[in-house]
Parts: C-alpha cells; sequence; structure tokens
C-alpha cells in the first residue's frame, strides 16, 4: 500500500508569469492526479458590458489578455458588426488579419521562451524574446503601442498604415524571419530539448477529440481544425493550409507552434502584398446593436467564442467568453497523470496556459 | 545613481493582471532591455527577494497571496506598484471582484503608470526603488549600532 503526498504548484511559480494553483498528488515523483484550482485573475469583465457601452466595452476586451489582445478585440467587434448588420470594408478586413497574425506570431515566440525556460534551456528563452522584440517594434510601428494595439474598434479599424510603412514591414518581417529560422532550426533538433519533450505528455487523437482540445494541442494530436478556416477578416482570400502533427506530445506542440509562426509570417507578407485600398471604417450613426449572435476565432491558443446578446440598449445584455485555455485544462490534467514531477511544469508550459484570459 | 553594492533580486507577482504588464516585465530581463546589467535578476522565492513588483489590482482570491508574498521577503524590501490596475484598478476598477490599487493591500513605494506600462518606465521604477532600498539598508544598519551601543 504506497502512501501518497499532495505537493502544491503555484499559483507563486517560477515558470509561470500568472498564477494558477495545482494540487499534485504523488506517488514518490509520479503523479497520480493533479486538481486544478482557479480564481486569482478573477477580476468580472464580463460584468462591466452592462456598465460600459458597446462601443467603449472594444476596449475592455482587448484587456481579456494582454498577449491575444488584438483578437479579442477583432472578436468583440465582429460580434457588434454582426449585431448591427455593418460589413467591414476589405482595407481593414486585411489589416486586421496582419495585425491578428502578428499578435500570434508574438504570443508563439514568447511562448517558445517560456517553455525554453521550463526545461532549463535559458539562452534560447532569451534569443526567442530578442526575435519577438523585433516583432514587438513592428508592432509599435504600425500601432502605436505594444502590448495593447488600441486599433480594432466597430466597424473597422481606427488607423490606417501607409504604402511606405507597410514596405517597410515587409523588409523587416523578412529580416525576422532569417533570425526566426536560425533558433527554429535549433529548437526541432538539439538533444536537450529533444530529451524533455519527446514522448513526454502524449494525448492521442481519441482523447483530444473526447476532452474537446483545442488549438495547437489538438492540431499536434493529428486532427486538421482550425477556426481561420471558417475565412473570418480576410482569412477565406488568403492561400494557407491548418498545421497538423501526429504524435501528440510535448515535441509535437512544440513543432506545431514553430511551424505556425513561419506560416503567419507568410500570411503577413500575403496581406502586405494583397492589400486593397479604399475605406477602413464604415458608419453606423444611431444604430445600436439588437438581438444575439455567437462568434468564434482562431486564437494562438485555440478556439475562442464569443456571446453577445442586446436588447437595442446603449449597454449588451449579455456578454460571455469561452477561452481556450478553459478547453485545455480537461486535457492538461489527462496528460499530468502519470507523469514525472519534473515533467509537470513542462507539460503545463505546453498547453500556453493563459490565466487571464480563463478567468477573466 | 551611484555604484549598488549589492544585486537587487526581484519577486514578481501577477495579482490580476492582463499579462500586459507582466510580459512588459519578463521583457526587462530578455536582451533588448536587460536589467540583468544591473545585476537584477528576477527570483521565484520571496526569501531571496529585495524589490516586490505586483502588476494588476488585487481580488478576493489573490489578497492573500500577495499578502503571503509580502510577509516572505525579508528586510529591507521595497514594493513597486505596476501599471494602472496596480496603481488604482484602472479600466476594471468598475468590476465587481476588484478591490482596486494594491496600496489597499500593502505599503506601495514606487508607482508606474501605463496601461501597459512601456519596459523604459518598469526599469525607471526599479531603478528608483533601488535607490529607497539603499536607504532603509543603511537606516538599518544605523539602528542596529544604536541598539549594539
Amino acid at each position: 500500500m504506497s502512501k501518497t503526498t499532495i505537493v502544491p504548484f503555484g499559483p507563486q511559480h517560477p515558470v509561470l508569469p500568472e498564477p494558477i494553483h495545482l494540487d499534485l498528488e504523488l506517488d514518490d515523483e509520479r503523479v497520480v492526479q493533479a486538481l486544478p484550482s482557479i480564481g486569482y485573475v478573477h477580476r468580472g469583465l464580463e460584468l462591466l458590458a452592462e456598465r460600459h457601452n458597446f462601443i467603449e466595452m472594444a476596449q475592455v476586451a482587448e484587456r481579456i489578455c494582454g498577449i491575444c489582445s488584438f483578437i479579442h478585440s477583432q472578436g468583440y467587434c465582429q460580434g457588434i458588426e454582426q449585431l448591427l448588420g455593418l460589413k467591414v470594408p476589405p482595407r481593414a478586413a486585411y489589416l486586421r488579419t496582419m495585425w491578428a497574425e502578428m499578435s500570434r506570431i508574438q504570443s508563439h515566440l514568447l511562448w517558445l521562451g517560456l517553455s525554453a525556460d521550463a526545461f532549463g534551456f535559458e539562452s534560447l528563452f532569451q534569443h526567442s524574446w530578442r526575435i519577438r522584440e523585433m516583432l514587438v517594434d513592428m508592432i509599435e510601428e504600425t500601432t502605436g503601442g505594444r502590448v495593447i494595439f488600441g486599433t480594432c474598434k466597430v466597424g473597422g479599424i481606427r488607423k490606417d498604415v501607409d504604402a511606405e510603412t507597410l514596405q517597410r514591414i515587409g523588409g523587416k518581417i523578412r529580416e525576422m524571419e532569417s533570425a526566426f529560422n536560425e533558433i527554429s532550426h535549433i529548437f526541432s533538433i538539439d538533444r536537450t530539448v529533444k530529451q524533455r519533450t519527446v514522448g513526454i505528455g502524449v494525448l492521442t487523437a481519441e482523447d483530444a477529440h473526447a476532452l474537446g482540445a483545442v488549438g495547437p494541442v489538438l492540431r499536434a494530436s493529428g486532427h486538421a481544425r482550425d477556426l481561420r478556416q471558417l475565412g473570418y477578416a480576410a482569412y477565406g482570400e488568403l492561400d494557407w493550409e491548418p498545421i497538423v502533427e501526429t504524435a501528440g506530445d510535448c515535441y509535437a506542440r512544440c513543432i506545431v507552434r514553430l511551424r505556425e509562426i513561419s506560416q503567419s509570417i507568410d500570411l503577413i507578407k500575403q496581406c502586405i502584398d494583397r492589400m486593397p485600398s479604399g475605406e477602413i471604417e464604415v458608419t453606423f450613426k444611431g444604430k445600436r446593436p439588437q438581438g444575439e449572435t455567437m462568434i468564434r476565432l482562431e486564437q494562438p491558443r485555440g478556439e475562442v467564442c464569443y456571446y453577445m446578446c442586446a436588447n437595442g440598449g446603449k449597454n449588451l445584455e449579455r456578454f460571455r467568453v469561452r477561452t481556450p485555455t478553459f478547453a485545455n485544462i480537461a486535457p492538461l490534467v489527462h496528460m499530468l497523470k502519470g507523469c514525472e514531477l519534473a515533467d509537470v511544469p513542462v507539460i503545463l508550459l505546453t498547453i500556453d496556459p493563459c490565466v487571464s484570459c480563463n478567468e477573466r | 545613481m551611484r555604484f549598488l553594492k549589492k544585486s537587487p533580486w526581484i519577486l514578481h507577482y501577477a495579482a490580476t493582471s492582463c499579462n500586459g504588464c507582466d510580459i512588459e516585465l519578463l521583457a526587462c530581463l530578455t536582451p533588448m532591455y536587460d536589467v540583468e546589467r544591473f545585476g537584477i535578476v528576477n527570483t521565484g522565492n520571496p526569501k531571496h527577494a529585495d524589490i516586490f513588483l505586483v502588476t494588476g489590482s488585487v481580488n478576493e482570491e489573490s489578497r492573500q497571496v500577495v499578502e503571503n508574498l509580502y510577509a516572505q521577503i525579508p528586510e529591507p524590501k521595497v514594493v513597486v506598484a505596476i501599471g494602472a490596475c496596480a496603481l488604482s484598478g484602472g479600466i476594471f476598477r468598475d468590476a465587481y471582484n476588484v478591490y482596486g490599487g494594491i496600496d489597499k493591500i500593502i505599503p506601495v513605494d514606487i508607482y508606474v503608470p501605463g496601461c501597459a506600462a512601456r519596459p523604459e518606465s518598469i526599469i525607471d521604477g526599479i531603478v528608483q526603488a533601488l535607490e529607497i532600498l539603499e536607504q532603509r539598508a543603511s537606516e538599518r544598519k544605523r539602528q542596529r549600532k544604536l541598539v549594539a551601543l
């Protein structure tokens, strides 16, 4: 009869920039059960929709999370536009796509650094953040903000990017690509990385489907499901394919994200090449949202859903967000069962947890 | 600022922040801004830390954690509140689960504004915190001498 011990993991832990708490039930070094408890970042953001009017709320929605900030405001604005019956001009749709992809790259590079740190590869952590800075500079050049973009608004975008700046971004993204290819190569062949990730935290295709995994976790288990296939914004007009790996372990999830960075770089180039000219916003003076809608987008971490209900007033009646991290907690708990204690940070980070999205 | 005698280590806790300030804080530690050249290292252990950086405002759940971490940091210590939420609750000040600024829970020495606070201003805040830390250290030394006499 073995005796189990409970080791608390978090809420304040060196590998986690954000607080999440896990109670790890251990038999020697092996995890028998992991019990997550959340609530450290809960602010009550959804209720703010009743206090701010529907135009201001785009700014609040952007602050659901600082990492995928732009995609949250994009999702919110798409929902309101659907309720108002607006169609965004093509230029605005392309610029939204470009910023969403920039947001995805910076999120993946950030994750790459943190996970390298989790398995003790300090220099890779520093290098991926060095490359991330190059991208953050591009974001700052086009939007004015480094983390919170503030450019998405109901009916279009807040500010245009001139042709010269776009040209410059095109050049810079090529520079970034060659710098990224260097570390991407190291990440995919290095022995240290492989020893900590190959065969660790395996999620089979059946389990991934049954437990409702989303995003890179799902795609690393062999399901070709990417919400960008819905063709929102300008994705329907661009050439791309969802990225799929089949192994389902931590290494496969790393590779999916690495390949997605290259894909996003390609999408940004396509956006710049095909950027249509024209208006950047449509007016909707006096209109108020009415009815209810559901919007689904692909975040860096997976599928995010927004539910909106309005009754013709200036405030929404209900605003609800379902975030990818929430969907990925069930697969995480499944993967943690039977793993070694030393692998817990690595497995936890490969779902790319975003606690502030999750708890809002 | 004159030359520091010791390397100050920082402890970071995200109370209810949206991640924005947290990633800007991490950006300070990486090659572009690199505060490690001043000997500033990010530690996970409150018992090794000198400067406590808090991002985001406090809620019911994180209040206890912030208080515990603050109590575990040895004297002398300095608290830096980063970002609009840590200062006053920011855009979330009306939300039902937000108490407001960090200073409602623990004493704050330096306030770094911004949503999200930029790495430059965070570094500026830390540098100001270093001066306070030096003052507190020398004050402690002086008082110990008095006690010894």
